[in-house]
């Protein structure tokens, strides 16, 4: 019976390391650290999040997909900038880089922006880095025009489909809509060739997920990603905080949920009055914290970094 | 018919391309960021032995094929069929040239394969890692140049010709691995 761990112990230690120098970098730039539940009884409404749902009496619970929602309630209770280091879940991601139990750092800016939430994250992956970093942004739609000679903006669903099968052989892409051929585009066409640290930022309105839209041009949302040769590391926003477009999005996820034949789910009425009682003006993103480790200490697999993966 | 979702993909699962039975050979999980999940997965036209690559949205169903490997015992061939015998049942198959493939200069009677069948029938053989083969055919044996590594070409019982030291002489059994065509070892009477 195979009883170790997965990980070695230098990456067991490796791991204690950088918690402590996270802490210590969120201390010091007056950032609250902070603890929410793990089990709630709503979760995200995302399309392309499944979560694991758990019985219980008198209502059932979720184990979260990320701190999100009751943070964000924090942010409203009037907490200021805060922090957190969790386990978040998510039903079905598992694979090189994915397990469906992992560790986030997730951490929020009163009075940021996107831009100056970048800046931040840069200042704390170079004080956690062994080694010289190279951080580069561009935006979602300038990768494309770069990487694919693609400009997307003009590109009706008969088009995409079409680049689709045309830059990744094997795609049937009859079933996709506009957004899952640049997923497709994205993940398999531009994402592998990436190099050193890159933000993708302004991502299309319709993949705003929780992000405000840009105040210069509201076919885009003040969200970005953080890539690492490649792999994904962090999402984050400039945070929506109307409620009413909050609920919006809530519901249009449901319609969007039902025409695919998902669950609809509870929207979470807290987190919407939380906004309707205010909510400052903030920055938020979350940090994958297995694949820092897998991307600071040079591993190939998240078998590496997981303490444990039975 | 049983079906496969992406989740359960694992390499060595048959499921059917394109009307094809195919084998997975490696599957990976991929999702960037927020968006759609995929899986993109290198597979084996168990039909064609073509390798080609798909991509399947994360959640997809994709059908089973009915594809089975079995040992069978090699029997004849008869010119255009070559006839396998299940050692328990006795119940025989009949594979054509398509099924049987390169592996038929391997074949010796009595040879243990695996057989793949597809819907019930051979689609492909594959023989035992080692075969022991009587060479038929090759130039004289030089006497005394056992040391010097040279080769030279010789025709073996089922057909097949593979490089074998200068010192070996018709009549000799030799040791091969199938999988490369390369000589291994004289294998003493």
């Amino acid at each position: 019976m195979n009883w170790q761990p997965s990980a070695s112990l230098t990456v067991i230690r490796q791991r204690a390391r950088i918690y402590n120098q996270i802490r210590a970098f969120f201390n010091t730039r007056g950032c609250l650290e902070v603890d929410t539940p793990a089990l709630m009884p709503t979760t995200s409404t995302d399309l392309n999040i499944a979560s694991f749902e758990l019985p219980h009496i008198p209502h059932r619970l979720y184990l979260q997909t990320s701190p999100e929602y009751a943070m964000k309630r924090l942010l409203a209770a009037g907490s200021g900038s805060i922090f957190q280091i969790c386990h978040a879940f998510r039903e079905g991601e598992a694979g090189r880089r994915h397990n469906p139990e992992f560790s986030l750092l997730e951490w929020y800016r009163v009075g940021y922006d996107y831009q100056q939430l970048m800046d931040e994250i840069e200042l704390l992956i170079t004080t956690l880095s062994l080694s010289r970093c190279r951080f580069r942004r561009i935006s979602y739609r300038e990768l494309f025009r770069q990487s694919l000679q693609l400009e997307i903006e003009a590109l009706a669903l008969g088009d995409l489909r079409r680049h689709c099968e045309r830059l990744v052989p094997g795609t049937d892409s009859d079933g996709l809509d506009a957004d899952q051929c640049l997923d497709l585009l994205l993940a398999m066409a531009i994402v592998p060739a990436m190099r050193d640290y890159l933000f993708v930022y302004d991502y299309p309105i319709s993949q705003a997920a929780l992000a405000r839209a840009s105040a210069g041009d509201a076919s885009v949302a003040e969200r970005f990603e953080l890539f690492y040769d490649g792999i994904e590391l962090a999402n984050g926003f400039s945070e929506l905080t109307d409620a009413s477009q909050q609920r919006a999005r809530f519901e249009q996820d449901n319609r969007a949920r039902r025409e695919r034949g998902l669950p609809e789910l509870e929207i979470d009425a807290r987190l919407l009055a939380a906004l309707e009682s205010g909510i400052e003006d903030c920055a938020g993103v979350a940090l994958g914290l297995d694949r820092l480790l897998m991307v600071l200490l040079e591993l190939d697999s998240i078998d590496q970094v997981l303490t444990f993966r039975d | 018919m049983a079906s496969y979702s992406t989740n359960e993909f694992r390499s060595g699962l048959k499921i059917m391309i394109d009307g094809d039975p195919c084998s997975i050979i490696e599957n990976e999980f991929v999702k960037p960021g927020k968006g759609q999940a995929f899986n993109r997965v290198r597979i084996r036209n168990l039909k064609t032995g073509r390798v080609l690559d798909k991509t399947f949205k994360s959640g997809e169903s994709v059908d089973a094929a009915d594809v089975i490997d079995t040992e069978m015992q090699y029997l004849y061939s008869d010119g255009e069929f070559w006839h396998f015998m299940d050692p328990q049942s006795y119940e025989q198959q009949a594979a054509d040239a398509n099924a049987v493939g390169d592996a038929k200069q391997w074949l010796k009677a009595q040879d243990s394969c695996e057989i793949t069948l597809y819907n019930g029938s051979p689609i492909g053989v594959t023989p035992p890692n080692f075969v022991e083969l009587e060479i038929t055919d090759t130039d004289p044996g030089l006497k005394g140049d056992t040391a010097q590594g040279g080769t030279k070409p010789a025709t073996l019982e089922t057909g097949a010709v593979v490089k074998v030291p200068l010192f070996l002489e018709i009549g000799e059994l030799v040791k091969v691995d199938t999988r490369s065509g390369e000589y291994m070892s004289r294998v003493k009477k």
